[in-house]
């Protein structure tokens, strides 16, 4: 069950770069792990550690103290390419606990969602705005689902309607699916023969 | 009259268990689950720290291939893993099989392969069904009519549950490439125009319909390599209605339905109905399109071989370059390649050998070049050594490999090295996708095989013209 996310305040990590893809974020290589844990010591690997495993003093993510950056602005595309959830588990892990970006990729975003990692769509006017202002703290308010940044005017954002209450409330998604069973069963019922075991 | 319905609608519609509104989105039901040893282990521990068994294990199939090793197990019986913790995955699903009853194409089965080349060529997948896996390749399937597409590993514990997941319906898009397709054109072609057309995020939130006379012209494998890319432009799925190359690649296959043809009936309803709308619709003229190779580090910066690298149109366009070690206004064909890779779910079944084959008879792999040939599948070894494939490989010098993803995503020990330049039939070209700091051109198994042969980037169609001297 992912925490509940209602409110964040964070100075911003901007990574610019367009099609930040799941292999940036977490290489492949570090997938055959069992569990969910531990997997930020190998976010962004390959930005942050040279071949020998030294690390890239040029890479903003070894010069940032991730507990004060918490949000993570993304050029666009964010998180392109494979399913595998390790990515928002690599994020969370880190320290991060929200995206925000002109676009990001489908199923990454129903990843992050399922973990309460907040993925965040804007348009390129605020993207810019808050690319402008890094140091300056920034308010993810899910609840009035808006970004407040000082004194600038409140940006509205989308979140999916249940993905929203599933994570104001730490509403149990598989939970919430198991309640279907009945409905799932008739569902069975009615296809059978072709559904029947 | 009930309103013109599209081939996605017609399946989605077969599968609400309860219809979306708008603060809830619908439960979908699943006809099929495939299962790997990647995205699947915290799925089963989910369910069994909450009490909780896998709903339909009839529904399930498993195999082993990410990360898995492709060379044989040693006269010890072991096999040559990565590290102890590829071993461990791959114990961990054979016992989370063996403990919810989950078939499993396992090390000892005849049917182990990549996921998706495994499910249709046993016949699991299906038209209309709904396919889904905790792997963004799901598309592939979608090549038969189903709709099939990659989920998490939360939604794969959902899966195994409740045999459903939480869905909102995604926007239809379709694409369609009429004409005829050039000889030495295949359907890994076709998808990398697609996708350069479209570009790298163009078909998100869209499940994409591939029609037009050049997607009918292609054969099963053809539309499953076209269908396998689709998440390569961002899209949820690719679908293909079926027809009668459809329904005869399927016939005689181990699980399709015992009353085959009272299925074939319903199969032949699926398609879109003339008047259907799409949100979004895009046009190729398939006559036009050259084999392709990739010049940068997303799958839609693809260009015809041999065509000049396009100028940058922004800062990651020219850090590709720069990561690719090409220049802007200059052809890729010059640079000496280090790495041959033909397999994956992409392009690692018997038409892709075959296409390989065919360039490599009586010809030699270049001396500068490692080539390796990964079957993506048990049934795709068995049919390519039955045809002698294999000797074609190792003779031109290429190595023969176990089925497996291999160097497609390269955490089994085949990886590309540091800086080195690959051409691959995979499906990504992302910064050290192949390996770190590998470098990659995606391309067909016919482009694979020529550059392997000529050390650099080649067009397949100047060896198809002049045979080699047997
Ligand atoms: S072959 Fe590559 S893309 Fe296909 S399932 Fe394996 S790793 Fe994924």
């Amino acid at each position: 069950m992912p925490e509940p996310f209602k409110i964040l305040t964070s100075r911003t990590l901007t990574l610019s770069q367009a099609n930040i893809d799941t292999d940036q974020i977490i290489p492949a290589r570090f997938l055959t792990t069992t569990t969910r844990q531990g997997l930020g010591a190998h976010a962004f690997h390959d930005w942050r550690y040279e071949t020998d495993g030294s690390p890239r003093p040029e890479s903003v993510l070894n010069r940032i103290d991730p507990t004060e950056r918490r949000i993570l602005l993304a050029g666009p595309n964010f998180a392109c390419g494979s399913s595998r959830e390790h990515a928002p588990w690599a994020l969370l892990d880190y320290g991060f606990r929200a995206v925000i970006s002109t676009s990001i990729a489908d199923i990454f975003t129903s990843n992050a969602l399922k973990n309460g990692f907040l993925p965040i769509v804007v348009d390129q006017g605020t993207w810019d705005d808050l690319a402008a202002h890094p140091d300056q703290p920034v308010t993810i308010d899910l609840d009035a689902a808006e970004i407040r940044r000082g004194n600038a005017p409140a940006v509205p954002f989308a979140v999916e309607s249940f993905a929203r209450q599933c994570l104001l409330d730490g509403v149990d998604t598989l939970g919430w699916l198991q309640s279907k069973l009945p409905a799932i069963e008739s569902y069975e019922r009615a296809r059978a023969p072709e559904t029947a075991q | 009259m009930n309103p013109p319905r599209t081939l996605f609608d017609k399946v989605w519609d077969r599968h609400i268990v309860t219809a979306e509104t708008a603060d809830t989105p619908g439960v979908i039901y699943v006809d099929l689950h495939l299962v790997h040893e990647v995205t699947s282990p915290q799925a089963f521990a989910e369910i069994e720290v909450r009490g909780l068994t896998v709903r339909r294990p009839d529904r399930t199939f498993a195999t082993l291939d990410h990360s898995t090793p492709t060379l044989p197990a040693g006269p010890d019986g072991e096999r040559p893993y990565f590290t102890p913790a590829a071993r461990t995955q791959v114990q961990t699903l054979e016992a989370n099989c063996a403990r919810h009853g989950i078939e499993l194409a396992g090390w000892d089965s005849d049917q182990r392969g990549v996921v998706h080349v495994m499910g249709p060529e046993q016949g699991l997948t299906q038209p209309g069904m709904t396919v889904v896996c905790g792997d963004s390749h799901t598309a592939t399937h979608g090549a038969f009519g189903a709709l099939a597409f990659g989920i998490g590993t939360s939604e794969v514990g959902h899966v195994l549950a409740t045999q459903c997941l939480l869905q909102r319906k995604a926007k239809a898009m379709r694409v369609t490439v009429d004409g005829a397709l050039q000889p030495g054109v295949s359907g890994k072609d076709v998808a990398l125009a697609v996708i350069a057309a479209i570009g790298f995020g163009g078909g998100t939130g869209h499940v994409i319909e591939y029609a037009g006379e050049a997607v009918r012209s292609l054969d099963m494998e053809g539309r499953m390599t076209l269908c396998n890319m689709s998440i390569e432009a961002g899209a949820r799925a690719g679908m293909i209605a079926p027809d009668q190359t459809t329904i005869d690649w399927l016939r005689g296959r181990r699980h399709v339905p015992a009353d085959f043809d009272a299925a074939v009936a319903d199969w032949l309803t699926l398609a879109t109905d003339p008047g259907a709308v799409f949100d979004k619709e895009v046009t190729l003229d398939g006559a036009a399109i050259r084999p392709m190779a990739t010049w940068g580090t997303t799958p839609d910066a693809g260009a015809s071989v041999g065509a000049p690298v396009p100028q940058p149109r922004d800062e990651s366009d020219q850090k590709a370059i720069d990561y690719m070690g090409f220049t802007a206004g200059q052809a890729t064909t010059g640079h000496p390649v280090n790495v041959v890779f033909i397999g994956s779910c992409t392009n690692g079944r018997l038409p892709d050998l075959r296409a390989a084959a065919d360039i490599l008879r009586g010809r030699k792999v270049s001396p500068g070049v490692r080539m390796l040939v990964v079957p993506g599948s048990e049934a795709v070894r068995r049919d390519a050594e039955a045809e002698g494939l294999h000797h074609v490989f190792t003779a031109a010098g290429a190595e023969w490999r176990i089925p497996g993803c291999s160097m497609c995503i390269a955490m089994n020990g085949d990886f590309v090295g540091p800086g080195q330049l690959a051409v691959s039939t995979s499906n990504r070209n992302f910064e050290g996708r192949q390996g770190k700091g590998a470098r990659t051109i995606l391309a067909s198994p016919a482009t694979a095989a020529a550059t392997a042969v000529a050390g650099v980037l080649t067009d397949p169609r100047a060896y198809l013209e002049a045979p080699a001297h047997a």
